[in-house]
């Protein structure tokens, strides 16, 4: 051994400094926003003091530096030993397993909780969340597009179906295609001046537009009802029969012959978002393999590669944001659908970073993650109240951890969908 | 005719605060080339240290003087530059030479991150603190409207007017002023030259923190009034202040603040004060649109 080797501190030494430098300014960030707080005292602020949060939060620094240092050295040792695979079969033999899993659960769901509209509610909510995160995967992982303001296009589908069902009678079917073609157009009309140009200018003028759309209904009150919304928006039908104990025609369960029950329409709404769903998915697998989608995964790797090759960025960002859009249209309208009643409040920034959050999470280009990160992100908060508070924290946090450890999200491969000569390339 | 010159006075005034939040965006676009995201929860950071040692200084039994100002200054710069150091540190760094979408991503996550963390310590309620200084001066009252210029007001311009000149003398006077401008013009040269281009990054987030706390302060004494979201429309608005001066450019950056408050001061005046958030984000598509390079910028060319 050498001599600089023996004059050099030991790994617990220098982990030891490491931890405190850390917790020295983890602790100075802390001080004024943990350690203190201002509250409201007959009319007035004042500064209270929060040493023990302030100690906890110390201690927390301290000891979690150290197992973070510590996991990483043993991380990096063991790292030349671990060869990944690029890709291998057994991987995909898995992902289309769980995939086949999920279908079956998702599909046998009624026939176990059928009569219990807590397990109804969550799922059919998470079935949204589903839905849009599949929406939203098309714009930001394969078109590799930062979209901000996903949200907005939910609340143009949602409203779309609001008015034109309490003010023209539309149905729900009727109103759906409308409601996303409504979306996708306003996709291009925001996306065409800034698709042209980088794409920070995209996540920002996004992040504006989700906000703008919102104020915009908020104050427009002749129009969107303003703060109080859209109320007794008409449920959806099953072909034509209403969900209800008497209606003017037959009723669902009068023409099935069954006892009426108000977990029919839970059900249906239940069974239809999976559809929904289930469309979008299959839209967004064909739309890979075509040419559209090619190109969407090409422009994410390297914009200047896609444009020496001729394929016109513009045009297919375009693409690709009013694809996202339009899902989002459709989401809206299940939304408005199945809440009966909408304002502005569901369409929060909040919103479209959990759906973001939710892409991010699953990994990018990923649609088993997206149905991942979906369940974990709803269900989460309803095990606890504690859990829905440090939620968007949470959010936040790993948000920035997962680009810093695995940049294309938990459990995407930055694989493309589709290969030349597949044989060859599989070939060892 | 005085209605129109009392907005000017308002519009300048607000503008101010805008240009100073944009001057961070644009240092941290032309250096790295990348929109922080989380500039705007730095502003709101900035404002609540304001607001926390302007209490501090009342529990110890100081007046309004200038001697709190100067420590809500101090103390709000202080923090809040920590925090924009932490930010680079964190979601920036160790993504550099990730592809695109990683760092816009873990911007995204860290403004999340920063805008309900303070929710959850300070609490969702909004703050308020009493006027610094009360009062106005009156300018010209030959109309019949009386032209007014509120002593905060007065105050805001005057701090501005310091911290820009301060500001640019350090860009274009001081050894750091040389080595950030050299690492916008070509990191890898610089690098080369034996500047610290990692430092030189850090020390920009730095600068443009203590701008938005800057902001923040003057936000906190004109309006009294903050709660946790008002980094999220100020740092919208900022930036758009920043590509309409012509992101890249920090003359540029002041002068789109300027005509942003200008914008907005005129449009709550005349048109409708409840689509003033919809008429500057108008401007911002319409910029880019029509001059994406902005009033003062360069055009950007994009190199192999």
């Amino acid at each position: 051994m050498t001599a600089a080797a023996l004059a050099a501190p030991s790994p617990l030494a220098l982990r030891l400094r490491d931890a405190l430098a850390v917790t020295l300014l983890g602790g100075l960030l802390a001080l004024p926003f943990i350690g203190l707080v201002t509250v409201e005292e007959g009319g007035a602020l004042a500064v209270r003091t929060r040493w023990s949060a302030w100690a906890m939060t110390l201690a927390a620094i301290f000891f979690g530096r150290l197992a973070l240092r510590a996991a990483l050295d043993a991380w990096h040792t063991r790292r030349p030993a671990r060869k990944r695979a690029a890709f291998s079969s057994t991987d995909a033999v898995l992902r289309r397993a769980a995939g086949t899993s999920l279908l079956a659960a998702a599909l046998l769901l009624p026939v176990f909780f059928g009569d219990n509209r807590y397990v109804i509610d969550t799922a059919t909510t998470l079935g949204i969340y589903v839905m849009l995160g599949w929406g939203l995967n098309v714009v930001v992982g394969l078109a590799g597009l930062l979209d901000l303001g996903y949200v907005a296009f939910y609340a143009v589908g949602a409203y779309t179906y609001a008015l034109l069902s309490t003010q023209f009678g539309w149905s729900f079917w009727e109103a759906l295609p409308a409601a996303g073609a409504l979306a996708a157009l306003f996709g291009i009309l925001l996306g065409y001046p800034v698709l042209r140009l980088r794409g920070d200018y995209l996540a920002i003028v996004t992040l504006g537009f989700g906000e703008i759309i919102r104020v915009v209904l908020l104050n427009w009150t002749s129009f969107s009802g303003g703060p109080n919304g859209i109320g007794g928006i008409p449920r959806p039908s099953f072909f034509g029969l209403p969900f209800a104990r008497s209606a003017e025609g037959q009723t669902f369960h009068e023409f099935f012959g069954l006892e009426f029950s108000p977990m029919h329409r839970l059900i249906f709404l239940y069974y239809l978002i999976v559809t929904l769903a289930l469309l979008t998915h299959a839209l967004v697998s064909r739309l890979r393999v075509l040419p559209t989608g090619r190109a969407w995964e090409a422009l994410r790797e390297d914009e200047i590669a896609c444009k020496s090759l001729g394929i016109n960025t513009t045009t297919v960002k375009l693409s690709a944001f009013a694809t996202g859009a339009m899902l989002a249209g459709f989401a809206g309208v299940f939304f408005a659908a199945r809440q009966g009643f909408i304002s502005p409040e569901s369409f929060t920034f909040a919103e479209s970073a959990t759906i973001l959050a939710i892409v991010v999470l699953g990994g990018m280009g990923s649609q088993l993650g997206v149905v991942l990160a979906a369940a974990v992100l709803v269900v989460l908060p309803e095990v606890g109240r504690q859990f829905a508070d440090y939620r968007m924290l949470v959010f936040g946090a790993a948000m920035v951890t997962i680009m810093a450890v695995r940049p294309m999200g938990l459990l995407a491969r930055r694989e493309p969908t589709v290969r030349l000569n597949p044989a060859r390339s599989s070939a060892p | 005719m005085g209605y129109a010159l009392q907005q000017l006075i308002n519009g300048l005034t607000l503008g101010a605060t805008y240009g100073l939040i944009a001057i961070g965006y644009t240092m941290v676009y032309g250096i790295i080339g990348m929109i922080n995201f989380a500039h705007g929860e730095i502003y709101m950071i900035g404002a609540f240290l304001s607001v926390l040692t302007y209490v501090l200084c009342t529990a110890l039994g100081l007046g309004p003087t200038p001697l709190v100002l100067l420590a809500m200054l101090f103390v709000s710069i202080a923090f809040t530059a920590l925090y924009g150091w932490a930010v680079e540190r964190i979601a920036y760094r160790p993504l550099r030479g990730a592809p695109r979408l990683a760092p816009l991503i873990s911007a995204i996550g860290m403004s999340i991150f920063l805008q309900n963390y303070v929710q959850l310590t300070q609490g969702a309620r909004i703050k308020s603190v009493p006027p610094l200084w009360q009062g106005s001066l009156s300018l010209w009252s030959a109309d019949d409207f009386p032209v007014t210029i509120g002593w905060t007001q007065l105050t805001v311009v005057v701090v501005t007017l310091i911290v820009m000149t301060g500001f640019a003398w350090m860009i274009t006077r001081t050894a750091f002023g040389r080595q950030q401008r050299a690492c916008e013009q070509d990191p890898k040269m610089a690098a080369l030259l034996g500047i610290d281009v990692d430092r030189t990054i850090s020390l920009t987030f730095i600068i443009g923190a203590a701008l938005a706390a800057v902001a923040g302060m003057m936000a906190v004494l004109q309006y009294g009034v903050i709660d946790f979201t008002i980094g999220f429309i100020a740092g919208i608005k900022a930036f758009t202040a920043a590509v309409l001066g012509g992101i890249g450019s920090i003359p540029g950056a002041m002068l789109g603040g300027l005509l942003i408050g200008l914008v907005e001061a005129f449009w709550s005046a005349y048109l409708s004060p409840e689509y003033k958030d919809v008429a500057t984000f108008s401007i911002l598509v319409l910029v880019l649109l029509f001059r994406p390079t902005g009033l003062l910028g360069k055009p950007d060319v994009e190199k192999v």
